[in-house]
């Protein structure tokens, strides 16, 4: 009987392991953007009128700068508002599904305002059309001048809601605002918010400046100025206006750049006439020492955990990047390619390296992984430079300038970015030319 | 009247005992049939695209695999000659089995000692309850061995063809149906473990009756926001590719599936 029971047993077992489960490798999808609608948001009939902004307009204008934001991702295929068949009240308590599949919309964006004592109420809701369900809601109140900035707040919260990682566009971009005849530039310092939107000018215009770079903690920002032709450090704190010059350096200074917990500037100057890397205490105004070569060391970048620095040297003939550890021990070349490659600077997240490189004239912006491996060439001109990474590690921004002629005709500076990927590249909007680009981290964090 | 009753008991129970002796084996039947689906198989991977034939030859392999243990269950006496094989024909474990299988196809009266060894093999295995047992742990063996690779989140590359009921044909039919609806987040990290697994229920039309995410419990966990996303947008492609490519017959082989979204080669670009 024992051996009856094994027997079907063993029946059972074998019989079952012949119809196993059916799987399928998917290791390719499509690389289009997503299609998703953003309905205007509802403007509240209880709003009250406020001087300074259209009420009635606000929904559109709300709607219309998430659309842009998420046109300018590349990632994102904001849908015609004409093919929208539900209207923004209904569409924002319960949307018809099938009416936004109709359109081929895989995401839906609903919201509404409320204008009400001087405050500006905003909800909004994300809905994933397919699974006919609500992914987020979130409300912001604030001052209702505010409105671009939720916007802005809103497009980071569905963008890290639909990729995973943090969105870029409650963020602003420091850049040197160029004047005038190529011979003469009047350079100043100019900030705007991501989208091209609020220039502001912080200096006058009558030193020169270079390389603004924004404190990755927060809204405070070190640049180089010249003052009777002497290059000085400067700190700028872009919410108060106050400025402060960290110290005077003999010779050539370059690149400041804070370190990733802001409490220290990393740059290269001129001593003894040999250029080395230095950084700089801003508590205690300590200067370290930080490579000692006879080559040029310069354009100093610290990983996102600070244990490392990546830089430029020439210690091996041509200009080429190096990684060391914060301490300068280590030194490794990172780049055997053919050209020479400059400004490099480490990912916030950590996994890559942007650089510009020249080879055979042409200059190129690039990435890399950060052992020097994996190089990518994103793009390719007559001549581009400084890349700066977005806080999220997923766009460029560098700047470009246009070949002049014998007296300076046709010259022109302007901002551009790239997506890693290498695709969507797009000039930014600047009231002046533009370069010299550093883009700030998120502002509500 | 007794005797012809002891007579007729002692009939009846032979009878019952021998329907239930031969009656899983008689079922059994069906088991067998596989080898001839992994003839079609290979008939099409030769026809199919270049990147798929690593994948076809790891299926081979794995059919021959199952086929040698079936050798040796089903030509248990004869150890000997399954020894005499390898040193017979030296070739590459493709080849051999390609042979093989050509054989098979070409000469269809041969399948007919292969039929009559099975039923010797049934004589065999009735009396020999050893080799019975011997069979439960090697069930048991291959079912651990088959849970550990789920375990592991390995891809299941090896498939084969008479488990998954699909042909390399249709498998790709599928497979080319779901990359066109999946929208890959282009923002994920290229260096993790995102392998996705979602099960589908489907209906006859290749409508999608349930779908669960395998690893849910994952997508909650503080720091798995990419492992949501890419979970997510799995989800969404295959309700896009509503109904489902799926062969019009064997509904009861695919109505449960499992696909294995996984990123990875995409991202690194």
């Amino acid at each position: 009987m024992k051996k009856i029971l094994l027997a079907l047993f063993a029946y059972f077992i074998l019989s079952n392991s012949s119809y196993a489960l059916i799987e399928v490798d998917i290791t390719r999808g499509n690389l289009d953007p997503l299609p998703i609608a953003v309905s205007p948001l509802h403007v509240d009939t209880k709003s009250e009128q406020d001087d300074n902004i259209k009420v009635k307009e606000l929904g559109n204008d709300i709607s219309a700068i998430i659309e842009k934001n998420f046109r300018n991702t590349g990632l994102f295929n904001p849908l015609k508002k004409d093919a929208f068949v539900q209207k923004p009240d209904i569409a924002h308590l319960k949307p018809r599904f099938e009416d936004w599949r109709l359109i081929k919309a895989q995401a839906l964006v609903t919201g509404k305002l409320l204008v009400k004592d001087g405050k500006l109420k905003v909800e909004f809701r994300l809905w994933d059309l397919t699974a006919a369900q609500e992914m987020t809601a979130l409300a912001f109140t604030t001052t209702p001048s505010n409105w671009r900035r939720v916007a802005h707040i809103i497009s980071d919260k569905i963008y890290e809601r639909l990729t995973g990682e943090e969105g870029y566009f409650d963020t602003r971009i420091i850049y040197v605002s160029e004047t005038g005849l190529k011979s003469e530039r009047i350079k100043k310092l100019a900030i705007m918010d991501q989208d091209g939107a609020n220039t502001k000018y912080l200096t006058l215009g009558n030193e020169l400046v270079l390389t603004p770079r924004f404190n990755p903690t927060n809204q405070m920002v070190t640049y180089l100025s010249y003052f009777r032709n002497m290059p000085r450090v400067y700190l700028l704190d872009i919410e108060t206006g106050v400025q402060e010059v960290v110290g005077n350096f003999p010779g050539m200074t370059f690149a400041p750049r804070f370190s990733p917990d802001g409490k220290k500037i990393i740059m290269s100057f001129a001593k003894d006439g040999n250029s080395d890397i230095y950084t700089m205490d801003l508590e205690t105004r300590v200067v370290e020492r930080i490579t000692n070569h006879s080559s040029i060391d310069t354009s100093p970048s610290f990983s996102p955990d600070g244990k490392y620095i990546v830089f430029n040297s020439d210690r091996s003939g041509l200009q080429q990047i190096y990684v060391m550890r914060s301490d300068g021990s280590n030194v490794k070349r990172i780049t055997f390619g053919k050209g020479i490659y400059g400004t490099p600077v480490w990912s916030p997240r950590g996994d890559l390296i942007a650089f510009t490189k020249v080879r055979k004239g042409r200059f190129f912006i690039g990435v890399m992984r950060v052992d020097g491996t994996g190089e990518r060439l994103l793009t390719e001109n007559f001549y581009q430079e400084a890349p700066s990474w977005s806080p999220n590690g997923r766009v460029l921004v560098f700047y470009r300038e246009t070949k002049a002629g014998s007296k300076g005709e046709g010259f022109s500076a302007s901002l551009w970015s790239i997506d890693i990927t290498g695709y969507n590249e797009r000039k930014l909007k600047t009231k002046t030319d533009a370069s010299d680009p550093s883009w700030s981290s998120l502002l509500s964090k | 009247m007794t005797k012809s009753l002891i007579y007729s008991i002692i009939f009846h129970s032979v009878m019952i005992l021998l329907t239930v002796l031969s009656l899983p084996f008689m079922i059994r039947e069906p088991v067998d049939l596989p080898p001839i689906v992994s003839v079609e198989l290979i008939q099409i991977s030769d026809k199919t695209n270049i990147p798929f034939a690593p994948k076809a030859r790891k299926i081979i392999e794995e059919t021959k695999k199952k086929e040698e243990e079936r050798v040796v269950s089903e030509q248990a006496p004869p150890a000997a000659k399954a020894k005499e094989k390898p040193d017979r024909i030296p070739l590459p474990d493709e080849d051999k089995e390609k042979k093989q299988i050509v054989k098979k196809k070409q000469n269809p009266e041969e399948i007919e000692p292969q039929i009559r060894q099975s039923s010797e093999f049934e004589k065999k295995e009735i009396v020999d309850t050893n080799q019975i047992a011997a069979l439960i742990d090697k069930a048991k063996e291959e079912e651990a061995v088959k849970r550990d690779k789920v375990d592991k989140l390995t891809q299941s590359s090896v498939k084969n063809s008479f488990a998954t009921g699909l042909t390399l044909s249709e498998e790709d039919a599928l497979r080319a149906q779901i990359f066109g609806c999946w929208s890959v987040p282009l923002g994920l990290p290229y260096d993790e473990d995102l392998l996705v697994r979602i099960k589908l229920q489907l209906k006859k039309d290749g409508t999608i009756m349930k779908s669960e995410i395998l690893d849910h419990q994952r997508m909650n966990k503080p720091g798995q926001k990419f492992y949501k996303v890419l979970a997510e947008s799995a989800l969404r492609a295959v309700r896009l590719c509503q109904p489902l490519k799926v062969p019009p017959t064997g509904y009861e082989k695919w109505k449960d599936i499992q696909l294995n979204f996984n990123p990875t080669e995409m991202l690194k670009g």
